[in-house]
């Protein structure tokens, strides 16, 4: 890689790149964390004790905890279709992952309200059998989980078609089965990027907005998660609690970040090596 | 051309064609991707223990071949059976070939041991050796493609040859029934390729397997295999001992495939072969009208006056080694001879006329 020389435009650029950085990410981040501990620390540890915002956090939780894992399985799957086999479709399945990414959340949402809402297809079926899914857990992972669809098989397709499907076939003739294999093989081989594909899916999902807000039915206590929980204290002129909850968001977006950073760097290392051999 | 081991070796090779005693037997197998033939009708058998060679142009389907043979890939039609068995249905993973892919294909988060023990770990609890003897037979794979003390060391620290030994020797531990390389020194450079080809067919010798080697490097597969088979466009187009293809190739894509040829137009009729002042014997079985006359840069000789031979005019001429090399034109084709120092034409030079006749040469009706 060769950097080219600044000339009189380059500083330029980098001057734009740094103000509107620093306006549009740095100085909000700032504000949360000033606003979260404007009144001290015991009015902001006050508020993420209170207990509505402790039941956002653990939904939170518990919704990426099951979307998150469901999505890893899915993305495996698809990526090693796509990647190692050959059939007709291809283009559309890959562009079908994609779709989440260009379609607004709250579509995502609504879908699912279409489905099994009270108005629903099959709302009046459920509500016979006393099934609730819309305005409960259900509904909170599904929306999640149609959201952060593409993030882990978007990070697997490129590396597993880079690496080709010579080892797998090599695996083969040696005598393992394809649990074998899988197990192996394929996923020792893209375990980082996995990683990789994993957090950012996590970080999506637990900060996930508009796609929730639709079919979460936003009761306090119960079906608000933490993103949700945010703007209600919001709209309350609850300043201080909607920022402590936010200055939690936020720090998992640090967090991500900074996780995400040592991977690429241990990565790439890898991807490198990989294309060496 | 060959080394005294090869020539015992092709010497000992059984050679009964059709024998149902032969390790593989291939017939009618047919495989298109899409629309795209990749094999059409390819029918060949090969001896227990024999070296076969598939040479062919990319594209020729030697390849596809080769992984139809490993369980790779499933023909649309015809039969594989190996030692008598219908091979086609075995899976991949219990058909025991063990196959060199041509970028190894090594697993490049195992470290070499790894790699040369997986097909004995991944065996059914039942048949796996233990612990101790895994290491052992690590060990000893090891030492037979010499790269003992760098079982601990990963891929990407290989070299190329390193690699390809490695390839070799994990295809080794699974004791295969069948060894299969796809252009196993296609990645290599022209010194290491030379020095492994020798080591190769030691190894072969050694596991006394039967071995399908595919590469499309003539002078490759004419030193190592017993036989060699020449596909072309997903046909077998000829298959024989390597001097007996070099001697009588069936076609002129054979004749020009299997080494540097020369072609001149020529008439052939009444058992003679003639072109302008010059006729020399046709074969019996050579096609009658207008042929093209191949011939091989070296076989030629630059006979006195008065012997009947070809008049080309010279083009250019260079030293190559040992040799003197001229570039000429006879008839409006261009051809290239190859004369030692010693025996070239006396006053060879750009523009002059020179008198030359091929010791041997091959006939081909005419295309078009």
């Amino acid at each position: 890689m060769s950097a080219v020389r600044f000339s009189g435009l380059a500083p330029l650029l980098l001057a734009a790149t740094v103000l509107v950085l620093g306006v549009l990410v740095v100085m909000p981040l700032g504000v949360v964390f000033a606003e979260a501990f404007a009144k001290g620390v015991g009015p902001y540890l006050a508020a993420l004790k209170d207990p509505d915002a402790l039941a956002a956090i653990r939904l939170t939780l518990i919704a990426a905890a099951i979307a998150v894992p469901l999505n890893a399985a899915f993305g495996l799957a698809a990526a090693w279709a796509i990647a190692k086999f050959e059939f007709r479709g291809k283009a559309a399945l890959m562009a079908l992952i994609d779709l989440p990414f260009s379609m607004s959340p709250v579509v995502s949402g609504l879908v699912w309200v279409l489905l099994f809402g009270a108005q629903g297809w099959m709302g009046g079926w459920l509500e016979d059998h006393d099934i609730k899914i819309i305005f409960a857990l259900p509904a909170i992972v599904l929306a999640t989980v149609t959201v952060t669809l593409p993030f882990v098989a978007r990070e697997l397709i490129p590396v597993m078609q880079d690496q080709g499907a010579d080892e797998e076939a090599a695996a083969v003739t040696l005598g393992a089965g394809g649990l074998t294999v899988l197990r192996r093989v394929t996923i020792p081989n893209v375990k980082w990027a996995l990683l990789y594909g994993v957090l950012t899916c996590n970080a999506r999902a637990m900060g996930e907005f508009g796609a929730v807000s639709v079919v979460s039915g936003k009761v306090r206590g119960l079906t608000n998660t933490l993103p949700l929980h945010i703007e209600a204290l919001y709209n309350d002129y609850d300043f201080v609690g909607a920022f402590a909850a936010a200055s939690l968001l936020a720090s998992l977006g640090v967090v991500t970040l900074v996780v995400k950073q040592g991977l690429e760097w241990r990565y790439s290392g890898e991807l490198a090596a990989g294309r060496r051999q | 051309m060959s080394s005294p081991l090869a020539a015992d070796n092709k010497a000992a090779a059984p050679s009964l064609i059709g024998d149902d005693a032969r390790a593989l037997q291939v017939s009618g197998v047919s495989k298109s991707f899409g629309r795209y033939p990749a094999l059409n009708d390819v029918s060949f058998a090969a001896a227990d223990r024999e070296f076969l060679a598939l040479l062919g142009p990319s594209g020729s389907g030697k390849t596809t071949l080769l992984r139809v043979l490993a369980g790779l890939e499933t023909p649309d039609a015809g039969e594989v059976r190996f030692g008598g068995e219908d091979y086609l249905a075995i899976p991949a993973r219990r058909r025991r070939a063990g196959m060199v892919f041509q970028h190894y294909a090594l697993f490049r988060h195992m470290t070499v041991a790894e790699n040369i023990a997986f097909g004995l770990k991944v065996r059914p609890r039942a048949e796996r050796p233990d612990g101790a003897e895994i290491r052992r037979r690590v060990d000893d794979l090891l030492s037979l493609v010499q790269l003992e003390g760098l079982g601990r060391r990963y891929p990407a620290q290989l070299s190329g040859g390193q690699r390809q030994r490695v390839a070799l020797a994990r295809a080794l531990a699974i004791e295969p029934r069948m060894l299969l390389l796809d252009e196993p020194f296609g990645a290599l450079d022209a010194q290491v390729r030379r020095d492994l080809r020798r080591w190769l067919r030691e190894m072969h010798d050694r596991a006394g397997v039967t071995t399908v080697f595919v590469t499309h490097d003539q002078e490759e597969a004419l030193d190592l295999a017993d036989r060699v088979a020449i596909l072309r466009g997903g046909e077998l187009i000829q298959l024989g001992a390597p001097q007996a293809l070099y001697d009588d190739p069936a076609s002129a894509f054979v004749y020009e495939f299997l080494g540097a040829a020369n072609n001149v137009p020529a008439v052939a009729s009444g058992g003679r072969v003639s072109l302008a002042d010059y006729t020399a014997p046709a074969p019996a079985d050579a096609p009658i009208g207008p042929v093209q006359l191949y011939f091989r840069p070296r076989e030629v000789v630059f006979p006195a006056s008065g012997e009947p031979a070809l008049t080309a005019e010279v083009r250019s001429v260079a030293a190559r080694g040992p040799d003197l090399k001229i570039d000429a034109v006879v008839a409006g084709a261009p051809v290239e001879l190859l004369a030692p120092a010693g025996a070239a034409p006396p006053g060879v030079s750009p523009g002059a006329q020179i008198r030359f006749a091929p010791t041997r040469f091959k006939l081909y009706a005419a295309a078009g």
